[in-house]
């Protein structure tokens, strides 16, 4: 069986400098895969040649075993490939309703509907009232989307991606900037995703990585260092040397 | 009714302020009777600034030759009846698919730049089109104009009279149909999609929408919009002239909007009321004077008074409802 999203020899320059080279990587199918990596590793660039939101250099991107590397992003996200980002990308004066079944419609192709009102999409709305409660905004269902609280707009993320129905979910520091309490369940509701959505995270907090991830991979300066179990890579000494600092990460 | 109980939805129930916003013209049509040549201008206009806000309001495209479309209608209606053709409601359709082809055409221009980009594409095709229209006078009338329009009586039935009573309301009666369908389609889910792009277009293609393709679209159908206004103009004056395809034309919009109100439908209608309105009193009294208070109002709308009057409606709106708690 061919893995969930694969990558062959995927480089990407500007100009001189090579953010990603020549990386190989495998996602299995119902991974739960963590991307680390010092700051500039280029870790989110590679996210990007993932789902299509720059083209590579070089390399190619196999998303089930089909080459989709000159498919668009949008293709690609039809295709089950779904992501969300590190900084907030959302609707500002979208409802999280509206948000999500804008998301949830662009899956079942209603969107080119214009002759019937929105509330006649049942379905849609119903199906996004359930992945909001699934990610606890089901009270903030009517809110502008400006108008929540950081860590639910990270949650609005979240379910912008599951939206699509992913069979491949990458998750590009879905917890940045939110206090770690929050953060810490925020990957609770990523951990009950069902086990055939293969999720790749990127993530700077080691807890949270050491006790969600089943493979790591360590990017530097845009190539695989190394990757392995959790407990291979913990007790790699180049990586420890590189990322961890030498401390004895913490295991959950 | 369906979509209860989904908290931030939006109705597409007709409320009662709409109501009273469509009763004002049937009014105006009985209190002034001898205005209505302006109220047919002014139902056209409100006609165009719709078509522009489809775009500006509900797809975030900026365009300052939004006219290319007027003009394309107004010429089309004026050639079809100058060469035999006079019956007004499939002139209005030819007039529509004409621009509408043009608009689907230019999208593609339109669509994929940013906003300086936008701006520049739409302004260069309105010019190159109205210079087109100078230098084929043998087609258009040139600097002249296009004479010998007639019209045929609508629905075989009522005349266009001297006084316009029937150029005003058939100017309503398209206009209200037209807003009808604008109306259901902001509230569709194509019109969701629209506004999703409007808020945040590089986001749209991270959850599956082709985006350029809806630009597309409703470029398209906002530029046969635009083009039943001009069909209109000419159908209702008997007349057609370069002007059409003016640059003030297309930036009116741009001031009607403003004032009225972006992303509402209603802002739009209500701007070229007051535009017009405002220009036809001052105008008799000093031009110049016209535009200067006009320029005044712009600078403060923009700066402390966003949203145009709609958006004022609602600030005073919310701020009595508190001041009633």
């Amino acid at each position: 069986m061919s893995a969930a999203l694969e990558t062959r020899g995927l480089t990407f320059e500007f100009g001189e400098f090579r953010a990603v080279d020549g990386v190989d990587l495998s996602i299995e199918a119902g991974a739960r895969h963590a991307l680390i990596g010092p700051n500039g590793a280029g870790k989110t660039t590679l996210v990007d040649l993932l789902t299509g939101m720059r083209a590579p250099t070089r390399g190619s991107v196999l998303l089930g075993g089909e080459d989709v590397t000159r498919v668009s992003a949008q293709q690609r996200v039809r295709r089950g490939l779904a992501r969300t980002f590190q900084i907030n990308s959302l609707f500002p004066r979208l409802s999280v309703l509206e948000s999500i079944v804008a998301a949830v419609q662009e899956r079942t192709g209603s969107a080119w509907r214009w002759w019937q009102p929105l509330a006649a999409s049942r379905a849609e709305m119903e199906e996004a009232a359930a992945i909001a409660e699934r990610l606890g905004l089901r009270a903030e269902l009517g809110v502008q989307s400006q108008a929540l609280a950081y860590g639910k707009q990270r949650l609005l993320e979240v379910a912008l991606a599951l939206a699509a129905r992913p069979r491949v979910l990458l998750l590009d520091e879905p917890a940045a900037g939110i206090p770690q309490a929050e953060s810490a369940e925020l990957f609770e509701v990523i951990g009950r995703l069902p086990v055939e959505v293969s999720i790749l995270f990127i993530e700077h907090d080691m807890d949270l990585v050491f006790r969600f991830a089943r493979r790591i991979t360590v990017l530097a300066a845009g190539r695989v260092v190394t990757q392995g179990e959790p407990a291979e890579i913990a007790a790699n000494p180049t990586v420890r040397e590189l990322y961890l600092g030498n401390a004895e990460p913490a295991h959950g | 009714m369906t979509g209860a109980g989904f908290p931030g939805l939006r109705h597409p129930r007709w409320t009662r302020a709409e109501m009273v916003f469509w009763l004002l013209p049937v009014l105006a049509f009985f209190v002034f009777p001898h205005h209505l040549p302006l109220g047919s201008q002014i139902l056209i206009a409100a006609l165009f600034v719709l078509s522009f806000d489809l775009i500006l309001g509900y797809a975030g495209i900026i365009s300052l030759g939004h006219a290319a479309f007027f003009g394309l209608g107004a010429y089309t209606a004026g050639l079809l009846a100058r060469h035999g053709w006079g019956e007004p409601l499939s002139g209005l359709l030819i007039a529509a698919a004409v621009a509408a082809c043009v608009g689907w055409l230019t999208s593609f221009l339109v669509v994929r730049g940013q906003d300086l980009t936008r701006l520049m594409v739409t302004l260069g095709i309105a010019l190159m089109l109205g210079e087109a229209a100078n230098r084929l006078p043998g087609i258009t009338g040139g600097a002249d104009g296009l004479l010998g329009v007639q019209m045929w009586k609508l629905l075989g039935l009522f005349e266009f009279d001297l006084y316009g009573r029937t150029a005003y309301l058939y100017a309503l009666a398209v206009l209200f149909a037209l807003f009808w369908l604008a109306r259901r389609l902001v509230h569709s889910p194509l019109g969701l999609s629209l506004r999703g792009i409007r808020e945040n277009a590089q986001r749209m293609p991270a959850i599956g929408a082709p985006v350029t393709q809806r630009l597309s679209a409703v470029y398209t159908i906002s530029a046969a919009y635009a083009g039943v206004a001009g069909a209109l103009l000419t159908q209702t004056t008997q007349f057609v002239g370069l002007e059409v395809f003016s640059f003030p034309r297309s930036a009116e919009l741009l001031i009607m909007i403003t004032l009225g109100g972006v992303g509402q439908l209603y802002g739009g209608p209500l701007g070229a009321a007051i535009f017009m309105i405002a220009r036809e009193a001052f105008a008799d009294v000093n031009p110049q004077y016209w535009q200067f208070w006009l320029g005044v109002l712009l600078v403060a709308m923009v700066l402390f008074w966003r949203g145009g009057v709609l958006g004022a409606f609602a600030l005073l709106r919310s701020r009595l409802a508190e001041r009633l708690k």
